[in-house]
């Protein structure tokens, strides 16, 4: 096992920033592959992205249904073998509906699709999007929702700011999150739900190249992914 | 076994600020309706539900419910056997609770 790390980037039908989250993840020394989500298994791979979209049409709930796709059992094995997983906007609201991450994301407060660049403070540096960057940076990143709102009980919260795991806060208030969350991490800090798209920043050319940082960070985790399993 | 049309009703919590209620309520004034408050928005979802008795089709549905229909951790979900002329109504196929007509 050498070379670049393999990054399964998850496809439903409805994703639509699956070749922007490749396109990126490629910039920044993976090899990203599109993997339909009838796959069973993910063998091989050394992180995984769910890109944002509407995977099945957002029907019922976003990502309620997307959670019964085969290839959920095989991204819930991965994550829980320490390997690097994204979520990202779709892909955030994916993970919760699994149950890999706390919480829910409602909609909007006021009803807005938003749709903005806004500032992003980084809160822990404990996570494999925001590893290396120093806690308290403010990056500049694009949102584009409509169900962003996030929402967890007290004691969820709690224990989210407790260990850490609010891995970025709105400066502002775009959407009625509680507490201003925009990331979340699991404990281990592996498995990442963001609802910004890191991978719409990653040139100045875009308006921002700060997603570009996280997404060498989440490369970084997948490289060591890589290394780590060559000698298992 | 018998066939039972099941109405599942999904909203937020009540803690839960409910945008959408929000605007439906806003926008009733303009329209002459005085004297309605607290407008929830949700969701009602009907099938039918295969089930030996009327308790055991809600019980059945009460599980679809807290498995896909609504997400606890912002909604809450309610079953019901609406009565047989709503069944006739609106869920073509279905039989009435009970042959002898339980009383709904």
């Amino acid at each position: 096992m050498s070379g670049r790390p393999a990054v399964a980037v998850v496809v439903f039908p409805g994703s639509n920033c699956e070749f922007d989250v490749a396109a990126a993840l490629g910039s920044v020394g993976c090899r990203a592959e599109l993997v339909w989500h009838r796959e069973g298994s993910l063998a091989g791979f050394d992180a995984a992205v769910i890109p944002g979209g509407f995977a099945h049409g957002d029907y019922l709930r976003p990502g309620a249904i997307a959670r019964f796709s085969p290839v959920m059992a095989a991204v819930g094995e991965l994550a829980a073998s320490g390997a690097p997983l994204l979520g990202i906007c779709n892909g955030f609201q994916v993970l919760t509906e699994a149950g890999l991450l706390p919480g829910a994301l409602a909609r909007n407060a006021g009803l807005r699709f938003v749709c903005e660049t806004v500032d992003c403070v980084v809160e822990s540096s404990e996570s494999v999007l925001t590893a290396g960057l120093a806690p308290g940076s403010v990056l500049r990143l694009p949102i584009n929702h409509f169900e962003g709102r996030y929402c967890c009980d007290e004691m969820t919260l709690h224990r989210l700011e407790s260990s850490r795991r609010v891995v970025l806060r709105y400066a502002g208030d775009p959407n009625g999150s509680i507490a201003r969350i925009a990331a979340i991490s699991n404990d281990a800090g592996n498995v990442v739900g963001c609802m910004p798209h890191p991978e719409r920043a990653v040139d100045e050319l875009l308006g921002s190249s700060d997603g570009r940082q996280l997404l060498e960070s989440f490369a970084a985790a997948a490289a060591r992914r890589r290394a780590s399993a060559a000698f298992a | 076994m018998t066939r039972y049309g099941v109405l599942a009703e999904v909203r937020g919590l009540d803690g839960l600020a409910d945008p959408e209620g929000l605007a439906v309520e806003r926008a009733l004034p303009a329209l002459g309706f005085a004297g309605i408050s607290e407008v929830r928005v949700g969701k009602a979802i009907r099938f039918v539900v295969e089930a030996d008795d009327e308790a055991a089709a809600c019980a059945v549905a009460g599980q679809l419910c807290e498995k896909l229909l609504a997400n606890p951790v912002i909604e809450r979900s309610s079953v019901s056997v609406p009565a047989l002329a709503d069944q006739a109504d609106r869920a073509p196929g279905a039989e009435a609770p009970g042959s002898e007509g339980a009383g709904r």
